[in-house]
């Protein structure tokens, strides 16, 4: 468990809606000191403060586990659900239906996600939902104590000792396949990289999948576990570094041509990926799913933005639903009326 | 031989292969005979099965207004080679049998009690029809004409019917209206007087309606204000789903195109169900329309939603179980399972309508009282409502109905609160907290909604005493629904009377006829029609009053009856379960059977349960 500072000083930083930090934090954490998913949440927290979120127009949803816990944990301003084991997406599905004019951000782990609600994230992917979905992945099963995920890589051993002896599901290169239109993996201990990523993934208009590595420091913080901090830092590598630019006017100048590649979001937002040699073309699917490929075959972790399309319609455009959000409807523009029954009666003699 | 002669009272079957296009021709005729004014019930008998296997249209005319199945009959329209000899065997003794002589009937079929008819629909069909496209289809057509005139029916309602469904395709009505002719004159020409059953012009039905349940319920959900709707294929809801879909699209779209309703389906009937609770979490109308196989998942949430007390609609078009069942045919065998569905105490409220009127009106009033209670309610239809036609009176709605939102604080009413508010204090003392939507308020009313043990404000707790309160709770709420939930209907024909007859839902029709049948046998009985849970009070008056109750019901194991018991602590020998379980709608004479048997021995109480 780890307590926050209480003292804050009277000049913390303000956003531009005259917000502190502090605003969008929650309770305190319940998790294990040390908890990747802890910094997670810290990002969250950042992410909303820096793009002046407001923070009660956000809906939080989780679903079971350790990681969906967390939404206890930072804005708690917020309504939050903190629903049944793999079903966040659904829940998350009807929330959105009902108004769209909120950020829901939708956080579950490994096992909520890969095992029990596989289902339910490959079909919020594909219907595109807009939304961020969170997965705080740490190959384990860390509230029943310790057992294999469906994330954990063959051949992984956590701190029970067998080494895992089934194949792992790739979350990201599954999203990119089911054609999500923002997918990313970031890890909890580099949070100059996962800041700017969970921003860019609140722009994104429709699916953003945020994959996070995240060390279970009880269960599976092990040498032999290819989930642990130290195994992570030593074989990660970044597809390329980027920054994320809200709705700034274009500063490509900066940057050298041929060396960065800018994907203008939804909303005019710019993330300006400054490319390496290990870096591809975001919006190319077959690249995303190439390069997590090879990275695994090396027995690596590719970090970064993995894919970004910005073409695709959400869940709204693709039923044409009104512009109002469903749930301020009144009678008046829900209920046809006797005369209309009138004819329907009529239809039916 | 005897033949059968009656007007206005017969039943006809109209044995087809589905696929064969025999449904809009068997419709047509059925639609005729409403249109004459006289009470008809069609009931679809049809397999899980697209094209290929046998398939029943059973149409009960019947001016007394009985609308439950009779059971046997008396016509039959023997087009399925596959199923002739049976449909021959089966006949009422006196009955008429027309059948398709292009080939001539072989020895086996050999009685003398019935009549033939034979009509050679095939020869007729290749001989006059010239687009060979249609023959298939226009054989149908060729036994509806050949039936007005042996039922002595008015030939221009048929015509007329045929015009008003094509007025949009008007090529497509004249070769139908030349099948009516072809059929009509061939028998006009081949037999007199050979039936002795015939439809008349009645004026029993006036304004009444011809229309399935399901179109109803979905109708009802628009009229009702439902805006979203989860849902996942599943025989006999799916079109419950459709109608809702079909009337938004007429009644609910901006002239930029776009709709005021979201349809969405989902992947399974867990995340049906999710999509549901979720857009009811936050404030909109929704819901989902699923059977016993889907509830049986759904279980997962709605325990979810009874727990975080979420108003949510659940609309059971029950079939034939348990598992898979036979999921083309009726039951009222989810009562129990969808009463208290999901792990832990939980209780459902049910409504239980019996013709389509009901389902429209407790659709649309469904929503009204989940808000109310923010709890699950379940509309408990069935296959054969939902799914076949029936007669009733027309559907109304009160212009100036507002809809029962229930305690949902918008941002002025959380500025103006003077005390303390948590999601789940019982300030009204109901059991009914004050809920709130995300995004209303900067600073005031955000709250953790959560499956797990949780305070009056919301927080997660393992407390005792906390999850005690809190269960007591949900308890005072269902004492609450006691007050909200439509009345039971009663009928006390006989203030001394010690029997009675309880049903609910689809069994009504064939339950209110046995008490006429059984009458005329001098065996008075009071009645009860169930039409919600939890029971209200005056349900146990009812029964309280009788020495014994029998509780007509389809199922095996009288699971209405079982609740009473559980519910109301009724001693289980004052009910006695008329169960009729085989997947066809009940009949009138099954139930006086199996009333009788339990009435002659007057001196011991129940025994058949």
């Amino acid at each position: 468990m780890s307590r926050r500072p209480v003292f804050r000083h009277p000049s913390l930083p303000k956003n531009d809606l005259g917000y502190t930090r502090r605003d969008y934090e929650g309770l305190d954490s319940t998790l294990c000191a040390g908890c990747g998913h802890d910094s997670i949440g810290n990002a969250i927290i950042r992410a909303c403060f820096e793009l002046s979120v407001e923070p009660h127009r956000v809906a939080k949803l989780s679903g079971i586990g350790c990681s969906s816990k967390t939404p206890a944990y930072f804005l708690g301003k917020s309504h939050g659900f903190n629903s049944v084991h793999g079903r966040m997406p659904s829940i998350a599905t009807g929330a959105n239906m009902a108004n769209k004019d909120l950020l829901y951000i939708g956080v579950s782990g490994d096992g909520d996600t890969a095992s029990i609600g596989m289902g339910q994230f490959i079909h919020v992917a594909r219907r595109n939902l807009n939304m961020v979905y969170i997965v705080m992945n740490n190959g384990c099963y860390g509230l029943t104590k310790g057992q294999d995920s469906a994330t954990a890589d063959r051949g992984s051993a956590s701190k029970k000792g067998r080494p895992n002896p089934f194949e792992a599901i790739d979350l990201c290169e599954s999203a990119v396949q089911l054609g999500a239109g923002f997918v990313a993996r970031g890890f909890s201990g580099d949070k100059e990289q996962l800041v700017p990523m969970i921003k860019a993934a609140i722009r994104h208009k429709g699916f953003s999948l945020v994959d996070v590595i995240s060390p279970c420091v009880t269960f599976n913080n092990t040498p032999t576990s290819t989930k642990s901090y130290h195994w992570v830092r030593d074989n990660m590598e970044a597809t390329a570094t980027f920054d994320f630019i809200p709705m700034m006017p274009e500063i490509t100048t900066e940057y050298e041509a041929g060396t960065t590649q800018s994907v203008a979001m939804h909303d005019g937002s710019l993330i300006h990926l400054h490319k390496s040699d290990n870096s591809f073309d975001v919006k190319s699917r077959r690249a995303a799913i190439d390069a997590l490929e090879n990275y695994r075959e090396k027995g690596q972790i590719l970090t970064g933005i993995l894919h970004v399309n910005e073409d695709l319609h959400d869940t709204h455009e693709i039923l044409t639903t009104t512009d109002a959000p469903l749930n301020s409807l009144t009678e008046k523009e829900l209920c046809p009326g006797n005369e209309a029954l009138e004819q329907v009666m009529a239809s039916y003699r | 031989m005897k033949k059968l002669t009656a007007v206005n009272d017969f039943v006809i079957r109209f044995a087809n292969v589905n696929g064969s296009g025999s449904a809009s021709a068997n419709n047509l005729f059925a639609k005729a005979v409403f249109r004459l004014g006289v009470p008809v019930s069609p009931k679809n008998i049809f397999p899980s099965n697209i094209q290929g296997l046998p398939t029943w249209y059973e149409v009960r005319v019947n001016e007394a207004g009985h609308l439950g199945r009779r059971g046997g009959y008396d016509f039959v329209v023997a087009v399925n080679g596959q199923t002739l000899k049976k449909d021959y065997d089966d006949l009422e003794s006196g009955g008429y049998f027309l059948y398709d002589d292009t080939r001539s009937l072989s020895d086996e079929f050999a009685r003398k009690d019935i009549t033939l008819i034979p009509v050679p629909l095939t020869g007729i069909c290749n001989r006059e029809i010239q687009n060979p496209r249609l023959r298939p289809l226009l054989k149908n057509i060729i036994y509806v004409g050949a039936l007005a005139a042996l039922l002595d029916m008015d030939f221009s309602v048929l015509t007329d019917s045929i015009t008003k469904q094509f007025s949009k395709k008007p090529k497509l009505a004249a070769p139908n209206i030349q099948a009516l002719e072809l059929g009509f004159e061939y028998v006009s020409e081949h037999f007199t007087d050979i039936c002795g059953l015939s439809v008349k012009q009645s004026d029993k039905l006036t304004d009444h309606i011809l229309m399935d349940g399901n179109s109803a319920t979905g109708l009802g959900a628009v009229y009702g204000g439902a805006t979203v709707a989860g849902w996942y294929p599943i025989t006999p809801s799916t079109s419950v789903v459709e109608s809702f879909e079909k009337f938004t699209g007429r009644f609910r779209m901006e002239a930029s195109g776009k709709r005021r309703a979201a349809v969405i389906q989902a992947e399974d009937e867990l995340a049906a169900m999710g999509i549901a609770v979720g857009a009811a979490w936050n404030g909109a109308r929704s819901f989902t329309a699923t059977s016993g196989p889907g509830l049986s998942l759904m279980n997962e949430l709605l325990g979810l939603a009874y727990f975080t007390e979420i108003p949510v609609v659940l609309v059971n078009v029950q079939r034939t179980g348990p598992s898979t069942g036979m999921p083309t045919r009726t039951q009222q065998s989810d009562i129990l399972s969808s009463a208290y569905a999901s792990h832990g105490d939980t209780k459902h409220v049910l409504l239980f309508p019996m013709d389509p009127k009901e389902c429209f009106e407790m659709a649309a009033d469904s929503f009204d009282l989940a808000e109310a209670l923010q709890t699950p309610v379940m509309v408990m239809s069935d296959l054969d409502l939902g799914m076949n036609d029936h007669v009733c009176k027309p559907f109304e709605w009160d212009d100036t109905r507002k809809y029962n939102r229930g305690k949902v604080l918008d941002a002025d009413q959380l500025d103006a609160l003077t005390e303390d508010w948590g999601r789940y204090l019982d300030r009204d003392n109901d059991g009914v907290g004050y809920r709130t939507l995300p995004g209303t308020h900067p600073e005031k009313g955000a709250y953790f909604t959560r499956g797990s043990s949780h305070d009056e404000y919301a927080a997660y707790t393992e407390d005792n005493a906390a999850y005690k309160r809190c269960m007591e709770r949900l308890a005072k709420k269902w004492e609450t629904a006691k007050g909200l939930v439509p009345a039971s209907e009663i009928n006390i024909s006989d203030e001394v009377n010690t029997s009675a007859l309880i049903f609910y839902g689809t069994t009504t029709h064939a339950a209110l006829e046995a008490v006429e049948m059984l009458g005329e046998k001098g065996v008075a009985l009071n009645t009860m029609r169930i039409r919600s849970f939890p029971f209200t009070d005056q349900v146990l008056e009812f029964i309280n009053r009788h020495d014994r109750a029998f509780v007509v019901e389809q199922n095996r194991d009288g699971q209405m009856r079982t609740l009473f018991i559980n519910e109301l602590g009724v001693a289980p020998d004052r009910l006695i379960s008329v169960a009729h379980m085989d997947g066809t709608p009940p009949d009138a004479t099954s139930i006086c059977q199996s009333v009788i048997k339990n009435t002659k021995p007057q001196k011991t109480k129940g025994g058949a349960a």
